[in-house]
């Protein structure tokens, strides 16, 4: 029996069984669609938080000062007064694989304009900031090294800032008052939105490093230096090269602990990948789980369907069927209803994704992987499950089969 | 494919289509060993007709079930068109259920929600013909049973004479060597049977081979040859010198409407 004549059957013998057919697809239809739409959730997620940790820059390294040591009592990071301007170049001049640097100073307070006021951090930064943390300006200009090296009483305000204390006009060119230090705003920065950990990025107001630390703290040393490597490979080299940079510059002796450390944003990026790796297999077993009973829905269905035809077996093996027709036909049922429902869950799994990302704001990618997944998997089960039933058909004896009632 | 009655065999064995020898089957029925059949030996030629009667019990059923290849003998040989059947594998057997049978049975056994002509084409799905072909041979089986008008109605909208027929049809869509008829009347109104009965003798003479199950001696009459089972083996083997003909016992019979179940 030609394939295209068993398909012509299969499709007919479904047809005969409208309802029951529709019904043992649904469980298909529903393991399929629950595994695209999770496996869209789940690398939706994993893509967005991706997109978080490269909005801090890829290849960035944060060299912060290490704990103070105080007899025995130990301060935590940053409490150490070790950073300094001379280390940055020394790093800028001795480490090739770095590639852009700034030093990072940070204030808070109260900022003034006009009647308008709002409290927020002041980052002290270099004029390469924006470069190494891949930001941009919305409009206006950033700071020069010019007023980096006079400490310009300028400053560049973030999104949030701006649209809090210039609800209505454009804050370039006028003056706010940090900490009672009057500073002209020179740009205002593109909207970054939250980073990993849910924090508004665009909550902060940017000043030369020089202004913040002789204007507004008067603290002498360096809270961070933020460096770029040359490249991402290059990152451990320039963690390596800082690294023995400072141990030298700063006379540790061979056995002791660095007083700085080194942050770099591709171990907190594969920290975050791998959390939502996890998430993402979790969610599409558990979706596999009903595509699994979508299976057994079928084996179930052929079951009967085998005993229930039992006579029309008996007929076709009258007429001529081989076992091996007998066995390809109910195997073909099986593997259209699969397939069908396999089809219809993945077009259903892609519009249910696309509702998901529309109505409840969260990002969902379909992967060409994922459909082919799914479309595999719906084979793979019309098959399994359907060989038990089809071959139960194909062994029953021709005259047992004619007088079964 | 030739046919019924093309190729070596019928010359090779002088127009012995069946040749028959020593049959026994022998079944199991739990703990019992029951001897349907005790040693048949027979020999039908071509374009016989046959009636095969006997008791329920007889074993005429069996004798039929192995004659179409349906089931195999515990001893004994059956060459049918000179090829020894009794030693073919399950799927040879098929093949020659396939090629050189037709079978038609008590209970028409067609394929329900099928349309007549796609029940007529179900034997030729399982050869090698095309789709045109099969349609053209199918139509043609229709018509020979003369329900050429009715190719596309369903068994549920045919009477019950008209689904034996789209039966006989289907047994004769791939030219077998032999009908073979298990009570094709059983389920049949008088005037019915002999209209079916009809249309095996007008098959019979075009040259089809019939063998015919029956335990009415009514309907055994329109047949050439009547062998009669008892205890599993053949009590009487006699030629029917003059059968009667279908044609004129219908028309000696009280005119009735045809039934047309809607």
């Amino acid at each position: 029996m030609k394939i295209l004549n068993i398909l012509i059957s299969a499709f007919r013998a479904l047809q005969r069984n409208k309802m029951r057919s529709f019904l043992t697809m649904l469980g298909i239809i529903i393991g399929v669609a629950a595994v695209i739409a999770m496996l869209a959730i789940g690398q939706g997620a994993q893509y967005s938080v991706e997109q978080q940790i490269s909005s801090l820059g890829t290849n960035v390294l944060i060299v912060y000062p290490g704990s103070q040591n105080t007899a025995g009592v130990r301060g935590g990071a940053g409490t150490t007064t070790t950073l300094t301007e001379d280390d940055c170049i020394a790093i800028q001049r001795e480490c090739p694989a770095v590639g852009l640097l700034s030093p990072g100073t940070r204030a808070g307070g109260q900022i003034i304009a006009g009647n308008m006021n709002w409290a927020t951090g002041i980052e002290g930064t270099g004029s390469d900031y924006l470069e190494i943390r891949k930001w941009g300006i919305e409009y206006g200009d950033f700071y020069t090294d010019a007023d980096i090296k006079s400490a310009s009483k300028v400053c560049v305000l973030g999104k949030t800032v701006a649209d809090a204390l210039f609800p209505d006009g454009s804050p370039v060119g006028q003056t706010v008052r940090i900490r009672n230090v009057p500073c002209k705003v020179l740009g205002v920065l593109t909207k970054k939105g939250q980073n990993a950990m849910g924090q508004d990025q665009d909550d902060v107001v940017l000043a030369p490093w020089t202004t913040v630390k002789r204007r507004l703290t008067w603290f002498p040393y360096l809270r961070q230096i933020l460096v770029s490597a040359t490249s991402p490979s290059n990152i451990p080299v320039a963690q390596a090269q800082i690294t023995e940079l400072l141990r030298m510059r700063h006379k540790i002796a061979p056995y002791d602990a660095d007083d700085f450390s080194i942050r770099n944003q591709a171990d907190l990026a594969n920290a975050a990948t791998a959390t939502t790796q996890i998430l993402t297999i979790l969610l599409a077993s558990i979706a596999s789980v009903s595509l699994l009973v979508g299976g057994i829905g079928i084996m179930n269905i052929m079951l009967v369907s085998v005993t229930e035809r039992t006579r029309e077996i008996g007929i076709r093996m009258s007429v001529g069927a081989r076992s091996r027709d007998i066995l390809t036909q109910f195997l073909i049922e099986a593997l259209v209803l699969s397939l069908l429902g396999g089809i219809t869950g993945i077009i259903l799994g892609v519009g249910g994704s696309g509702a998901i990302s529309s109505l409840a704001k969260w990002p969902t990618i379909i992967t060409f992987f994922s459909i082919l997944l799914s479309f595999g998997f719906s084979i793979a089960i019309g098959i399994f499950f359907g060989f038990y039933p089809a071959r139960k058909a194909a062994m029953l004896n021709p005259i047992d089969a004619l007088r079964y009632e | 494919m030739t046919g019924a009655h093309g190729g070596e065999s019928p010359a090779a064995n002088n127009g012995r289509l069946i040749q028959i020898d020593h049959l026994v089957k022998t079944y199991m029925l739990g703990e019992v060993e029951v001897h349907a059949l005790r040693g048949v030996s027979l020999e039908v030629r071509n374009g016989e007709f046959v009636a095969i009667m006997g008791a329920s019990g007889s074993g005429k059923s069996t004798f039929m079930n192995i004659l179409g290849c349906l089931d195999k003998p515990t001893k004994g040989s059956y060459v049918l068109d000179g090829i020894d059947v009794s030693r073919l594998t399950r799927d040879e057997l098929a093949r020659i259920r396939n090629n050189k049978l037709g079978f038609v049975f008590q209970g028409f056994n067609l394929l329900s929600r099928t349309s007549a002509i796609e029940n007529v084409e179900l034997p030729l799905l399982y050869g090698t013909s095309s789709l045109k072909d099969r349609e053209e041979r199918a139509v043609r089986a229709l018509n020979m049973v003369g329900l050429g008008d009715r190719v596309h109605h369903y068994p549920n909208q045919l009477s019950g004479g008209q689904q034996q027929r789209v039966a006989i049809a289907r047994a004769l869509v791939n030219d077998p060597s032999i009908v073979l008829a298990d009570e094709p009347t059983g389920n049949l109104d008088s005037r019915t049977s002999v209209e079916v009965m009809g249309i095996f003798q007008e098959l019979n003479e075009k040259g089809i081979t019939i063998i015919l199950v029956t335990h009415e001696p009514d309907i055994a009459q329109f047949a050439n040859r009547h062998i009669i089972f008892r205890d599993g083996k053949i009590k009487s083997d006699r030629a029917n010198t003059s059968p009667k003909r279908a044609s004129e016992v219908i028309s000696e019979l009280p005119a009735v409407d045809e039934e047309e179940p809607a």
